[in-house]
């Protein structure tokens, strides 16, 4: 029962904040373009967040993936503008698209053999590559974006009268859930987060998952870097600056332990969702974004100590 | 050793009862953890609080600290009534706890943690007296004849020496009780040895000493009184000199246990484990033995052996560098925890906790994690099907869990063991190997261990069985390996030998 209400209080939070929004400013709150608009923002933070819960479960953490969204996404601009001059063609931008989203699965892939190879911690490590990708997505074109005007279907098109973008992360979501769920590797990212040593004893190949687990958060963020790129159809190096904190807020608002071995995608998109209807609603009455800041990390430590007391009663 | 005087304990008659607590009752929620218990404690004595785990032994003690509050009766120290609402509140009235964790700071030296929190200010503001903290931990130790260097960071002595510092801690704060919590459940024979030397040390002193341990013999050795607690009640408190380790399981369990170790009926078969000159990096050198189908190998040795050392190069998770596993007689690659149990190999190993489960998982997650691709889910998970076969499994072996989804931190230190041999049962393992497995579970719990290797070995099972305990090696084992320095020093039929000539294997080099 109890382990119910707080599996429930994310989501009995996003609905209050729906409610609060659409009496206070219906007009503007309610209206489509609003709603899609919140959701096609949510949807980048979604897809990233997926990979970050998954990373978060099995006892580590990603802070560069806000850097990894900029390299991934100059990276797949740079290949359309390589190929196809100022007007790439529809499979140019294809290619591009693959090509970002491949260069996210590099990144990840890198994160993941310098944790397992070299034994490092992942904060260490990913707070070095945050650094490294910022780094090198500046340098690619000195600091200059890489402008795509034609690259529009992923940010901004629509199917089945849906953004894009919000259907594509929802069938990710999917899948990420059944992954997790119903696949060994889901099975064995909670058994290492929850005791890494154990699952070693338990013949699971750490390593091979960890670095497994972090590829597969890397692709993500490259496609995520794609739908960014394409939303502003543009790539720009300071791309994602601070979204990490963002996306890991939302993992840990979702119920996910930072000690690893706990937490879900569903409560992820509730985290999601959340912040992104928060951050909406300071826009709509007027709070500066300065402001929502404060509002943001307060939302983060409540979250956070309403969960842990919520667990002690359990106990 | 024991006191001569006639009266009861549970009495507390006399005058030199230094600890009295009357009718104490504590319920947590549902669970009557004590009810109406009384326990005295007498100057200058060591007095055993036995029972099964969750009889009530930690409860009182907590209490005692100041952890928790009873619900009813009354503490009275040296005769004055007192109210502890914080541990600090016990800990300045005379009472010192040394639990089974070690509350050390590894990173600080012995002095620095003797003196934790109540360090001598040195000259200038906000400085400590570092000369004077080293100084009088010297001070105190060589009054008491420990021979530890205040100086070493805590993180590299022995446990046995941890404890020591411990007991320095204690005298510090000047306890007049000292608590001590299963303080042999991770010592070797010889560093156990040392501490019943430090125990006998205080009692001389005039400290009372309450202890904890499920090793009776220890309790028998060591003690003037025991109390036997059991389902929160106190059902025996006598000298120790009225009670011998019969009666007191049968105060505990509360029924007569006619034969602790199991009758062997396994039938021994053919080789079917061979091991030659394995050596590892961690130190294991040369050693060669066989086990055969349906035998309960037993391997002896002190601390720092090479024991865990020798299984963790069998089961791949430190890789030998030389020698030679053969199973059936086929001879193994091992590179990996993953090989091993491939081939058919299991570990369980000595820390379940740290070691052994995933404790936030649910208890099927837990038997089936080295087992999916034998359930044939090595793509798809089917969780009802994982769930109904580890049920299947647990209920096999009398697992007590309110369901196989509950996570397996909800079950007691004994059922958590049974989960883990579940694991390696699912796995059908033909050799098994058991690292410490009645470590901190009560007598009930060992004795269905015992069984459970029994039983195992009848299937036609090779079991290595690692054992700190010689008792239980005796009651057990058909053979014994002992182990010193890396090195097998002895491979012993165990009804041709004794506990003296294990032990002086053991340590003469």
């Amino acid at each position: 029962m109890n382990r119910l209400i707080r599996q429930l209080l994310p989501f009995a939070s996003l609905l209050l904040v729906v409610i609060i929004l659409s009496a206070w400013k219906p007009a503007q709150f309610l209206s489509m373009a609003n709603v899609s608009n919140v959701l096609r923002r949510s949807s980048v933070n979604a897809i990233i967040g997926l990979g970050m819960t998954s990373i978060i479960i099995s006892g580590g953490i990603d802070l560069s993936a806000g850097s990894m969204l900029a390299l991934a996404g100059m990276a797949g601009a740079w290949v359309m503008l390589k190929m196809g001059g100022d007007s790439p063609t529809p499979p140019q931008m294809l290619v591009g698209t693959v090509v970002g989203t491949l260069a996210g699965g590099a990144c990840g892939l890198l994160n993941g053999l310098a944790i397992t190879q070299l034994k490092l911690p992942p904060f260490i490590v990913t707070l070095g590559t945050m650094s490294a990708f910022r780094g090198i997505s500046y340098v690619m074109n000195d600091g200059e974006p890489y402008n795509v005007p034609e690259y529009v279907f992923l940010g901004n098109g629509e199917i089945l009268g849906m953004p894009a973008s919000v259907a594509i992360a929802a069938v990710i979501v999917v899948f990420a859930i059944l992954m997790l769920r119903y696949t060994p590797l889901g099975r064995y990212t909670y058994a290492i987060g929850s005791n890494r040593e154990a699952s070693f004893h338990a013949g699971v190949n750490v390593n091979w998952n960890l670095t497994v687990i972090y590829t597969l958060a890397g692709l993500l963020v490259g496609f995520a870097a794609m739908i960014a790129t394409s939303r502003t159809i543009s790539a720009q190096p300071t791309a994602g600056y601070n979204l990490e904190l963002d996306v890991i807020a939302a993992v840990v608002i979702g119920g996910a332990s930072l000690n690893g071995g706990r937490g879900t995608i569903l409560g992820t998109i509730i985290g999601t969702l959340l912040i992104g209807f928060l951050r909406n609603g300071c826009t709509l009455v007027g709070i500066r974004t300065e402001v929502q800041l404060i509002v943001i990390g307060a939302i983060i430590i409540i979250a956070v100590a309403v969960d842990q007391m919520a667990r002690l009663r359990a106990k | 050793m024991t006191d001569p005087r006639t009266d009861s304990p549970a009495s507390g008659a006399t005058n030199d009862v230094v600890l009295r607590m009357s009718g104490i009752s504590k319920r947590f929620g549902p669970v009557q953890a004590l009810s109406d218990v009384s326990f005295n404690v007498r100057n200058g004595t060591v007095h055993a609080l036995c029972g099964e785990n969750g009889a009530g032994k930690s409860t009182l003690m907590k209490i005692l600290a100041g952890v928790h509050q009873p619900d009813d009766g009354s503490i009275e120290l040296n005769g004055v009534p007192c109210r502890f609402n914080v541990p600090g509140d016990a800990i300045v009235a005379g009472i010192s706890m040394i639990y089974q964790e070690l509350d050390l700071a590894e990173d600080l030296t012995v002095a620095e943690n003797v003196f934790l929190g109540a360090e001598p200010r040195g000259s200038l503001p906000f400085t400590i007296d570092r000369r004077a903290i080293t100084a009088k931990t010297a001070e105190l130790a060589a009054q008491y004849g420990f021979n530890v260097k205040p100086d070493e960071l805590v993180g590299k002595l022995a446990t046995g020496d941890c404890q020591i510092v411990e007991v320095l801690k204690a005298l510090r704060r000047q306890a007049s009780i000292i608590v001590m919590d299963e303080p042999t459940s991770s010592l070797s024979e010889a560093e156990a040895k040392r501490l019943f030397g430090v125990v006998r040390q205080l009692r001389a002193r005039g400290l009372a000493v309450v202890y904890i341990s499920h090793r009776l013999e220890e309790v028998t050795g060591l003690a003037d009184d025991i109390s036997v607690l059991r389902d929160g009640k106190v059902v025996r408190s006598a000298r120790a000199a009225e009670m011998d380790i019969p009666s007191i399981v049968r105060h505990m369990v509360g029924r007569e246990l006619n034969e602790f170790f199991p009758q062997k009926d396994a039938t021994v078969g053919g080789v079917r484990v061979q091991v030659k000159n394995l050596s590892s990096a961690e130190g294991v050198r040369n050693v060669s033995f066989n086990i055969r189908a349906g035998e309960i190998v037993g391997m002896a040795g002190l601390m720092g052996a090479g024991r865990t050392e020798v299984a963790r190069a069998l089961f791949g998770a430190q890789p030998k560098t030389s020698g030679e596993i053969r199973l059936d007689d086929a001879p193994l690659d091992i590179e990996s925890p993953g090989d091993a149990i491939h081939h058919g190999i299991a570990l369980l190993t000595e820390d379940r906790k740290r070691t052994g489960l995933c404790l936030e998982l649910p208890c099927f997650c837990n038997v089936t994690l080295p087992n999916l691709d034998v359930l044939g889910m090595r793509f798809l998970l089917r969780p009802a099907q994982e769930a109904a076969v580890a049920q299947k499994v647990g209920s096999q072996m009398n697992v007590k869990w309110s369901s196989p989804r509950a996570p397996a931190n909800s079950l007691s230190g004994g059922n958590q063991q049974k989960l883990l041999v579940a694991r390696w049962i699912l796995a059908e393992s033909r050799f098994m190997i058991f690292d410490e497995p009645t470590r901190g579970i009560d007598v009930g719990a060992k004795r269905e261990i015992y069984a459970l290797l029994n039983e195992l070995a009848k299937q036609g099972k090779a079991i290595l069985f690692i054992s700190s305990e010689l008792p239980e090696l005796f009651g057990v084992a058909d053979r014994i390996l002992v182990m010193r320095r890396g090195e097998l020093a002895g491979d012993l039929v165990t009804r041709d030998t004794n506990p003296d000539a294990v032990m002086h294997l053991a340590a003469v080099p």
